[in-house]
Parts: C-alpha cells; structure tokens; sequence
C-alpha cells in the first residue's frame, strides 16, 4: 500500500518522516477542536497504526516501533480516550453496577434510537450513495475483524474460546473465500469499485478514519481490552438488522448478487455473534475480571456514539444531495 | 468437533447451536451447519430460516426481551 496523502500538518509530519526515514522526535500540536472530527489527526493516527498491520512500500518494517512514532501515538490516543470517556459518560450514567453484563450490554443498543441509514438506503439512495458507502466502509471492513485478533492472547479460559469461535466465523471458518474481509473486496469489485486494501484512504472522512482508529486503539491498548470486546459487542449487535436492509437496498438499485452477498452473510452471522460477545466473551471476561465491566460498557457506548455521529454524517450528506436534486 | 451438542435459549432471541453438523426443520430438509456456532430462529418469523435473521428485534411483545 502507498502512503496517503497528508491532510494537515500532523499527518504532514508523520508521512514524512516514514517517506524520508526522517526521526518524528519533534511535539506535535494537535488542533483545538474534537479529535474526532479532525481528518488531520486521525490520518495520522491511522497511518502509524498501519505499520502494525500491512505497512506500506518503501517503509522498513522496524518503523513500527520508531519511539518518535509511538510517542505521537500516544499524545493522540490519550486525547482521543478522554474525548469519548467524556462524550459517552451520559450513555453510562444509570449503568448497572453488578448483574448480567451480556443483557445489560443488549439492553444498550436495544435503547439506542439514532437515526439509522440503513433504512434510508432500503428505500430511497441512488447508486451513487450506495457506491459512496461501500467506499467510506472500506477502509474498516477491509480488515474486518482484525482489531480484535489483537486482543486474544490477553484473554483466558471460556472468553479467550468464545473469542477465537467468533473470529474463526469472521475469517471464513476455514474457508478463504468466505474470509468476511474478501467477501467485502468482492463486493466492492462487483459494484465496480477497486477491491485493493487502502484503495480510498484518501477519500473517506475524519469520522470514518476515526471508526476504525477507535477499533485499533482498543485492540492494541492491553489496558483497553474491555473496551475492545464491549465494542465488539455492541457492533455485533447492531449489525444483523441495518445489513438485511442494506442488502435490500442494493438489491433494489440492481447490483449484482455478489455487492448484496457480504450483507447477507452478515445478517445471518452477526445474528449468531451478537450473543457470543455479549454473553460468552464479555459475560466471562467481566466473571474473571470484575474490574473490566466499567471499561466493557464503555467501549460498548463508545460504539453507538460513533455509529450514531457516522450515520447523521451520511444522513446529511444525503439529504442535502436529495434537496440540491429536486 | 467434541460430538456433544448444546443448545442455548437466548432471552427473547434465537436458540444458539454448537457442535451440530445439519439441522433438520420442521419440514424435515437438512441445513448444514458452516459455522462453529449457529442461531435458529425460535420466534418464527426469519425470512431465513432455520437461521434467526434478528427479525425477532422488531416484533412488539415478550420476543423482543422488553
């Protein structure tokens, strides 16, 4: 994969410094605003998180530990934890103390009522939006699941085993082609769209970016494994129903079978997975480490958080390309 | 696999399967199991069936576990 191109002066600095082999030991200033919302940022951040995934030409692979790079990693993860500590504590508030972990996580996202757009890309988005979205999705879903691999050998016992069942399912239970990131590559190619890992880093948004860097972030922070399979969670079980309508929609515009293909696989196996990480690995982690329920909510709350900012984001963009249309 | 085969209701969701090789429905066709655990529908109303699709989320009463 080819590095991005810079959106700002600490992606600037970071790219640099990996193109020319330059040492990054200088403070970054990050801008006042939400991290959240900073493309600039957030590029940043994804970039040094690569280097623990596929890398990039021409980079040496020893950059992964480049101190300079770590430390510019670690003033935008300390940030970007409090910001969503912060924006996530009234989700929180009336949290239970104790009980089951696995319904209270359900009972979450089963309270969660932001706007969906899923349901407006069933009934109403063109091509073109539908074509948008799996572009903006494909800088997660082209390592789906890959985040949360990180967090397997920190885990013991019946949730390290519910763990790896769960991921064996993502990673196509033994059969490569059904590998749920190489069903998505397969979907963007049939909807006529570059299948190559990386192919839109340049296009998607700071929220997008930011989706997936919270993902990263919990999964290689050991401290964060709570958060990490309370998102897991909670993305679980937030999937099965917005991909039975997706699928409906992509259907409806006339694509073919395979762009439909990963949302099918996706209804019927985030059906099955939402159970496994709620009950069987978040239920036994926090049974094992009753310390971790805090940080299992928070990473669950997290996860709508985001989903909910993602989903206003297309609804906007949408809604103003319906009324500049009519 | 172990041979043993355990099944879990879900609290108004499907039954979750593990270590079962087919499932035979009502209608006695066999649907083979490719995964290492599957949910079967247990409200009746998945449109892919015997697999739950989470239909039972938008179903007013006990099976949506509110």
């Amino acid at each position: 994969m080819r590095l991005p191109h810079e959106r700002g002066p600490v992606s600037r600095h970071v790219i640099q410094a990996l193109s020319s082999g330059a040492d990054p030991a200088t403070p970054i200033a990050l801008g006042p605003g939400a991290l959240i919302e900073d493309a600039d940022a957030q590029l940043a951040l994804w970039v040094i998180y690569e280097l623990h995934y596929r890398g990039f030409d021409g980079v040496p692979p020893d950059r992964e530990w480049d101190v300079g790079l770590l430390a510019i990693r670690r003033a935008i993860e300390g940030r970007l934890e409090q910001e969503l500590r912060d924006a996530t504590r009234d989700l929180l508030r009336d949290a239970p103390r104790d009980g089951d972990i696995g319904q209270q996580l359900l009972d979450l996202v089963a309270a969660d009522v932001s706007p969906s757009p899923a349901a407006f890309m069933q009934r109403r988005a063109s091509r073109e939006q539908l074509v948008a979205y799996l572009r903006e999705r494909s800088v997660q879903q082209l390592k789906e699941s890959d985040a949360q691999s990180f967090v397997l050998p920190r885990l013991d016992g019946p949730a390290k085993a519910a763990l790896a069942e769960l991921q064996y399912d993502e990673y196509g239970s033994g059969r490569p082609e059904r590998l749920h990131a190489t069903l998505y590559a397969d979907a963007l190619e049939a909807a006529g769209l570059d299948r190559t890992y990386g192919a839109y880093i340049d296009d998607v948004s700071a929220l997008s970016l930011a989706c997936t860097n919270v993902m990263t972030m919990f999964g290689l922070n050991r401290r964060m494994r709570g958060a990490a399979m309370g998102h897991l969670a909670a993305f679980e079980a937030s999937s099965s129903v917005p991909c039975r309508k997706i699928a409906g929609g992509l259907e409806r515009v006339g694509f073919p079978a395979a762009v439909a293909e990963y949302f099918h696989e996706h209804v019927e196996a985030d059906a099955v997975h939402e159970h496994v990480a709620s009950s069987d690995i978040c239920g036994a982690m926090v049974a094992d480490e009753p310390s971790l329920r805090e940080d299992v909510l928070f990473g669950a709350a997290t996860c709508l958080h985001l989903d909910s900012l993602a989903g206003a984001e297309l609804l906007d963009r949408w809604t103003a390309e319906l009324e500049r249309a009519s | 696999m172990s041979g043993t085969v355990t099944v879990r209701q879900c609290p108004g969701g499907p039954l979750l399967v593990r270590g079962a090789e087919t499932i035979r429905d009502e209608s006695g066709a066999e649907h083979e199991v490719t995964r290492p655990v599957v949910a079967v529908c247990a409200c009746g109303k998945s449109s892919r069936k015997p697999w739950c699709d989470s239909t039972h989320k938008s179903i007013p009463g006990p099976m949506t576990g509110r």
